[in-house]
């Protein structure tokens, strides 16, 4: 079994300021350590993959590890997101090429617009820079050279460790001219969830936008209708965020209020 | 809502002017926007005379809710029609009735108790359900070289019977919502055949749960591959007479025919896969352009037509059967007189797939509970870690896609290298398909939003997850 995202020594300096807070305790350690002696890279690793956040614990909502076998170690580390480096491999070098020259006949640089290109899993990511994402996604439908036609939706996912980029909005794009596929990522902070929105792009997104609205509280600015599409129009919070409980939530029904199933009724 | 601000109330929809609202649903009872007309049972000459003898009705547009509990709405879909007499002006799906936390409680199981819930979304396509998510957490795993020959052939034959039972769904209840029986009872007959083999091959006739990352649960049961080849012989039959019911029939092409058109470019921009996008003419589908289990080294062709209407997919839906025939017979001939693993040789991820009829049903086998119980303490404990612990995923994202019987179905995995996935996410293609229903039908007339509802055969299980 192969790990391509586990932190691998040197990799970490592609990362570049785009890593937000996943190591960053481990990165403060190493300078300090760094000025006086030459640390073995080997236990710097094993020491950075120990600083790195807790991304979560337990399971099934019990209050302890919640691990039946007792070696476990349900703590789940986060490996941080590292660029790759070029060459991509496959068709991805063209896609980048292409978007690139495309950019540059009108709006933001490559640079500018994509912070990291990341493969992995025999997919093309591009993490986009929310304020450019629109240009980006109308360069990459419109140009025939990239023709990526359809936009396969939104998936949003909610990394709540990931501080300044907590929430991540991730659209699938497929060229059918080209037969190709491309991930584009996007971040936004959960105290500033505002991502703008692709529907004046890719019609499609409508649903899907409204989805990760109602599942995550990610703002889609310029949405024509923003509203909530799968929970009820009233209800409160957003249910596929990790601060969100799986149950015990009470149901409200015309102003009379249901237990949640764990504490409707006791047999003891 | 558009036109009145009539604020006048109608027969027994009065308005209350005290405010006796207990929360804050209340208010829409008492809509004071219009009149407001409750029909339920009752006469419908009285109902309509009594909107269309007042004067000022003339001139007023009406909105009407379909659903969510009209049998025509394909579950529970609820269709917010405005209309001009007949003609309907503008139409907004409304969805979540079905809405069942699916993606939130997959990430509170294993990777392979993940199947059992993936499987519930699109109830009429479970197989599909469950090969996309296993494609993708086996992409994630690394390990899609290592699957055995015999898994994937057994994928493909059981995602080529869904695809039948599926179309069968689509084409009978699409019958019986414009008004023909006979070709529901055709429908459900004919996928009945389809459900009594994967009773045999699966031990269920929904929510198989049988695909699992790594193969699937277990091989062939003996006889199977006789039924299918029964199965094989008979169908051709069966889907011609429901070609003969429905190809020709005046009434059936006047109501399909040029109804609900949806050209390439409609497709495109509304992210509309599927039969809806081959039967605009272009032959997309991905068993052919990016083939996942194999698929590239069967033989058949991609149906499509150049209608871009309800008849248009109809035929398209009818042709893939044959196809889906096609390949089922290629899979029978690969599996007949083989054999072989079924799960993926890695102990660490397979679970155990030689499984036995035992006293109180299927099981594992007794070679496998004499040497787990009496023989290694570690294959025990190996056992109960794997199946209550699971695997772990390595950390990273992926995006795997299956065509199924309404067009691209994605799984979008992530995995924050645990044993439980960090986040999983269906594009549904119901759900996308669903936004096309507007653009199908306003304009048009009221009889044909029912046509144009069938023909995207949206599963609302899909999508509302």
């Amino acid at each position: 079994m192969t790990q391509p995202n586990e932190p691998a020594q040197g990799g970490a300096a592609q990362g570049g300021a785009a890593q937000g807070g996943a190591g960053k305790g481990a990165g403060d350690d190493s300078t300090g350590q760094g000025s006086t002696a030459v640390p073995d890279p080997a236990a710097l690793a094993g020491r950075e993959r120990l600083a790195e956040q807790v991304a979560r614990s337990g399971m099934f909502g019990t209050m302890t590890t919640g691990d039946t076998s007792g070696y476990g170690g349900l703590q789940v580390r986060r490996a941080p997101r590292l660029a790759s480096p070029r060459p991509y491999g496959s068709y991805f070098d063209e896609i980048a090429d292409r978007l690139a020259d495309s950019l540059a006949t009108g709006g933001p640089s490559f640079g500018a617009a994509v912070e990291q290109v990341v493969v992995a899993n025999g997919d093309l990511t591009f993490y986009v820079q929310r304020e450019h994402l629109i240009s980006v996604a109308a360069k990459l439908r419109d140009d025939p050279t990239l023709a990526f036609e359809m936009c396969l939706g939104v998936s949003g996912v909610h990394y709540p460790t990931d501080t300044g980029q907590e929430l991540h909005a991730v659209y699938h794009l497929l060229s059918i001219t080209h037969n190709r596929r491309l991930r584009l990522e996007v971040t936004a902070p959960d105290a500033d969830p505002h991502v703008p929105s692709l529907v004046g792009v890719y019609p499609t997104c409508n649903f899907h936008e409204r989805e990760t609205w109602d599942f995550f509280g990610l703002v889609f600015d310029g949405h024509p209708a923003l509203t909530r599409i799968e929970m009820p129009d009233d209800w409160r919070g957003h249910p596929q965020r990790k601060d969100y409980p799986l149950g015990g939530i009470p149901v409200e029904y015309r102003g009379a209020t249901i237990p949640p199933p764990d504490e409707r009724r006791s047999y003891e | 809502m558009t036109a009145s601000a009539d604020n006048q109330a109608h027969g027994a929809t009065a308005t209350g002017s005290a405010d006796t609202r207990d929360s804050d649903y209340d208010g829409y009872d008492d809509y004071d926007e219009g009149r407001v007309y409750n029909v339920a049972g009752g006469d419908w000459d009285e109902i309509v005379s009594g909107a269309v003898g007042d004067d000022r009705s003339s001139d007023e547009h009406m909105v009407i809710n379909m659903g969510p509990q009209h049998p025509s709405t394909h579950g529970v879909l609820r269709l917010i029609l405005t209309l001009d007499g007949e003609t309907v002006t503008e139409l907004r799906p409304v969805i979540g009735y079905l809405h069942t936390g699916i993606e939130k409680n997959m990430e509170f199981r294993t990777w392979t108790q993940g199947v059992t819930f993936c499987t519930r979304m699109d109830y009429l396509s479970p197989l599909f359900n469950e090969s996309a998510y296993c494609l993708a957490v086996e992409r994630l795993l690394g390990i899609e070289a290592e699957i055995p020959e015999r898994a994937s052939v057994m994928r493909v034959l059981l995602m080529e019977l869904n695809r039948i039972s599926s179309h069968l769904t689509a084409i009978g209840t699409f019958g019986l919502e414009l008004g023909a029986t006979t070709v529901f009872i055709y429908g459900m007959r004919e996928r009945e055949k389809t459900l009594d083999i994967f009773e045999l091959i699966t031990g269920l006739r929904m929510n198989h749960a049988f695909i699992r990352p790594g193969g699937v649960v277990q091989d062939l049961p003996a006889g199977a591959i006789e039924r299918l080849r029964e199965y094989l012989r008979v169908m051709p039959g069966l889907l011609g007479e429901i070609r003969a019911l429905l190809d020709h029939a005046p009434v059936y092409l006047a109501r399909t025919r040029n109804i609900a058109y949806l050209d390439v470019t409609g497709c495109m921009s509304l992210g509309v896969t599927g039969p809806i996008l081959r039967a605009a003419g272009l032959p997309w589908d991905l068993r052919k352009s990016q083939p996942y289990c194999g698929y590239e080294t069967y033989d058949f062709d991609v149906a499509t037509q150049q209608s871009a209407d309800v008849y248009g997919r109809y035929r398209v839906r009818m042709d893939e059967m044959d196809q889906s025939l096609r390949i089922i017979a290629q899979c029978v001939d690969r599996l007949a007189g083989t054999s072989g693993p079924v799960m993926i040789g890695d102990a660490k991820i397979g679970w155990p797939a030689k499984l036995a009829l035992g006293p109180d049903g299927m099981g594992n086998s007794p070679d496998h509970i004499a040497h787990i119980m009496s023989q290694s303490m570690e294959a025990l404990i190996h056992h109960f870690k794997l199946v209550t612990e699971g695997f772990r995923v390595p950390a990273g994202q992926v995006y795997a896609a299956v065509e199924s019987p309404r067009g691209e179905l994605g799984c979008h995995a992530v995995s924050d290298g645990g044993t439980r996935p960090y986040r999983v996410h269906f594009r549904d293609p119901s759900f996308t398909n669903l936004q096309a229903v507007s653009v199908m039908s306003e304009g048009g007339m009221i009889a044909d939003v029912i046509a144009a509802v069938a023909s995207i055969d949206p599963v609302m299980g899909g999508v509302d997850r």
